[in-house]
């Protein structure tokens, strides 16, 4: 790591929620990498990073969208992504797609090492230490399970979340439990899903706050969802936004005045 | 036993509208998480420990023929009998003969989930014989005639108005104004009319949490001394175990021993933790007379040295399905086999195929939290996944998944089409939803807004505003 420059460039992956649901969070990582120091480029040829393939059981598509993506993505000093899930996807399971043919195998595994999700590269590889943004509100912090589970990341978003002025933060009782989203799950098992995302709107309630933060689009879209279905005032904003000062967005499905 | 692991859906929606169940699962739901957590935080090593679990039973799979046949000659050297059975059918045929030869009129049995596999009951009562579940979730589900819901906890479905509306309704030798004060007269009532079954029976069954390569043992752990009672008093003691129970020495199976009850209960060690070696000896007070041990394969074999071999690791601690969003959710009979939860969502397909079993490994969110309390680290989440990817190479999942799935990634492997198809979709949705900016009806996403609204995208993809202001820039 010691070539890489003071100014490392990075490259932005957009996820395809970002890009087609909540593009402020694009703009919010953008931002938060420029003030962590980094050049920031957003590679023309990415879309998706094949998880929907992949956890429905079709290698072979997954494998030939891996490749797209290692194509897109090479010659960075690191590639960023503001979720855990797809993070989790580089980093930890991309590799074993070519567990059969070392060259790409070798790519994925130079890939996989220089990926991180977005707030755990500030925090653990930038040394932020805090952000300048102000947010009025109370808010609580869902640990969505890829980036806690297979990141590790839990402590960095509540650190960074406390430089944040104005805001305070609450913890759900249990905020590591699923919520139910599941990627294609929530459709396929919508009835379950469904009780799995009211049981997390329930805690999330029951903590008093009035901003829902996490670090997954769909994680969010789904908790936004239950909670604007249950008639609740709680605004869901990923994690960037706040960060980034930029959450004078409306919040995810929250009306337009 | 009959699968009903093709309904599961079903199965699970009519779970989440059981109030009794409910009710029971919101009880559990919070108990076993937190007594595990306790007890692994009094053991700086547990995390050690698992590795060491993992290992030892990757050694004994990777050796599994050669500490096989050690164990069984070490079983014949104690006077014991060991029986191979590869499938179901050869061995409850193995257990009806020895309880035959015996004369056997009535057996008691301790808790075994293979013995749930092997439905053995079914096939004993058919020939005349009467089993006797003793432990006590097993024997208020053989009068209740249920399946067992939870591995270590077989009636964990059930409140205590049930056991007393059970109880009333079966043991009508009883006055029927009697008072069930506490849970313990619940149990008492049990206990007493267990002693007499215990002392009458003719032969015991029991399972096997391991056995031993070394001695010849095998070992149960119990909490309510039924086994030791079970294996103890009758003339023939008959252990039901499958081949991934072995493990090399007695040091191994202490090593599991360690993270088994602290992964199912919370407990340091079971109440009872008893190892057999062969009958009763020459000198020795008590003991069977004759000690079999039939071994069963039943599909194991089939998963060694396929990408699922890590699932038979397995030491059935129920630490999975005790922290599962789904199981937690649903319950352990939705999953319409023996095993529910994820460990079962990996090794039903297995044992009865996928063909019949293809929704529990997609029942599942991957949210991992079963791999992380997993005492020996099966990787449940990718074992998952790999019976997805079977299902998807054999054609078994549905054809409109296919069909969406290769259309999107048609798509997504172009990225200037991509481009243009997310625009159209993201500016057309924004413009629908309009100042409500969410959809609480959307045709073709009617399994996400049946329980929540969609969150309408905020309007232009990320891309094309990026693009417009990077040319503003320039």
């Amino acid at each position: 790591m010691n070539q890489i420059a003071s100014r490392p460039r990075v490259a932005l992956f957009v996820t395809c929620l970002v890009d087609l649901h909540r593009p402020t969070v694009g703009f919010a990582a953008i931002e938060l990498l420029k003030q962590a120091g980094c050049d920031v480029e957003v590679p023309r040829a990415q879309t998706c990073c094949g998880q929907p393939a992949y956890n429905s059981g079709d290698r072979a598509t997954t494998a030939a969208m891996a490749r797209d993506f290692i194509e897109a993505f090479q010659g960075y000093d690191y590639v960023v992504v503001p979720s855990g899930s797809c993070g989790g996807m580089l980093r930890s399971h991309m590799p074993h797609l070519f567990d059969d043919d070392p060259n790409t195998r070798a790519k994925a595994e130079i890939l996989a090492g220089k990926t991180y999700e977005l707030i755990s590269f500030l925090t653990d590889i930038r040394g932020m230490k805090s952000v300048g943004a102000a947010y009025a509100g109370k808010a609580t912090y869902h640990d969505s399970c890829a980036g806690l589970r297979e990141l590790g990341i839990k402590a960095q978003p509540r650190d960074l979340l406390k430089s944040v002025a104005g805001l305070t933060m609450v913890e759900m009782k249990e905020p590591e439990i699923c919520c139910g989203f599941g990627g294609t799950f929530c459709v396929k098992y919508p009835e379950i899903s469904t009780r799995m995302v009211s049981d997390k709107t329930a805690d999330i309630a029951a903590t008093g706050a009035d901003t829902l933060l996490a670090g997954d689009m769909g994680c969010l879209l789904n908790m936004a969802g239950r909670l604007s279905r249950e008639g609740s005032a709680i605004k869901v904003r990923h994690v960037a936004e706040v960060l980034a000062g930029m959450a004078s967005v409306p919040a995810i499905g929250e009306s337009k005045v | 036993m009959l699968a009903t692991s093709p309904a599961f859906k079903a199965n699970a929606i009519d779970a989440m509208a059981d109030p009794g169940l409910q009710k029971a699962l919101a009880r559990t739901r919070p108990q076993n998480p937190a007594k595990r957590a306790a007890a692994v935080a009094a053991l700086p090593e547990f995390e050690q420990l698992r590795d060491i679990g993992r290992d030892i039973k990757n050694h004994t799979l990777a050796h599994l023929d050669f500490y096989l046949e050690a164990w069984e000659a070490k079983v014949v050297e104690s006077g014991g009998h060991v029986h191979w059975a590869s499938s179901a059918d050869d061995a409850r045929d193995a257990v009806l003969k020895i309880c035959q030869k015996a004369g056997a009129r009535t057996v008691t049995k301790g808790k075994s989930m293979v013995s749930e596999e092997l439905a053995i009951n079914d096939h004993l009562e058919k020939h005349g014989i009467v089993p006797i579940e003793t432990d006590l979730g097993e024997y208020i589900l053989q009068i209740r005639n249920e399946a067992p819901s939870h591995i270590i906890g077989p009636a964990f479905h059930l409140n205590r108005e049930d056991w007393e509306d059970t109880f009333r309704k079966v043991h009508t030798h009883l006055p029927a104004d009697r008072v069930f004060a506490e849970r313990a007269d619940i149990q008492n009532e049990a206990r007493v009319l267990l002693r007499d079954k215990f002392l009458a029976a003719d032969v015991g069954i029991t399972g096997a949490n391991f056995l031993i390569a070394e001695t010849g043992s095998s070992v149960i752990v119990t909490n309510e001394g039924n086994g030791d009672l079970t294996q103890t008093l009758p003339r023939v003691h008959i252990v039901l175990a499958t081949i991934e129970k072995v493990v090399p020495t007695l040091e191994d199976a202490t090593s599991l021993l360690r993270l088994l009850a602290r992964s199912a209960t919370g407990q340091d060690f079971s109440v009872y933790t008893t190892f057999s070696t062969g009958g009763r000896r020459a000198g020795d007070l008590d003991g069977p007379e004759e000690y079999h041990v039939v071994i069963v394969d039943n599909g194991r074999s089939a998963m060694i040295g396929t990408e699922f071999q890590d699932m038979l690791r397995c030491i059935r601690c129920a630490a999975c399905m005790n922290h599962c969003p789904v199981y937690q959710t649903v319950g352990g009979h939705a999953y319409g086999w023996v095993y529910p939860g994820p460990m079962g969502s990996v090794l039903t397909p297995g044992l009865i195929g996928v063909d019949k079993a293809g929704n529990l490994p997609n029942a599942s969110t991957f949210c991992g939290k079963c791999e992380s309390v997993c005492p020996v680290k099966i990787p449940l989440p990718s074992l998952m996944r790999h019976w997805r990817e079977r299902e998807f190479e054999r054609h078994l999942s549905p054809a409109s998944t296919r069909t969406n799935l290769a259309l999107w990634a048609w798509v997504a492997r172009r990225p200037g089409l991509y481009r243009l198809a997310t625009r159209v979709a993201a500016k057309g949705l924004a413009l629908m939803a309009g100042k409500k900016n969410r959809f609480s009806s959307l045709p073709f996403a009617g399994g996400w807004t049946a329980g929540r609204d969609l969150p309408a995208p905020e309007g232009d993809t990320f891309f094309a505003r990026y693009a417009a202001q990077q040319r503003d820039a320039a």
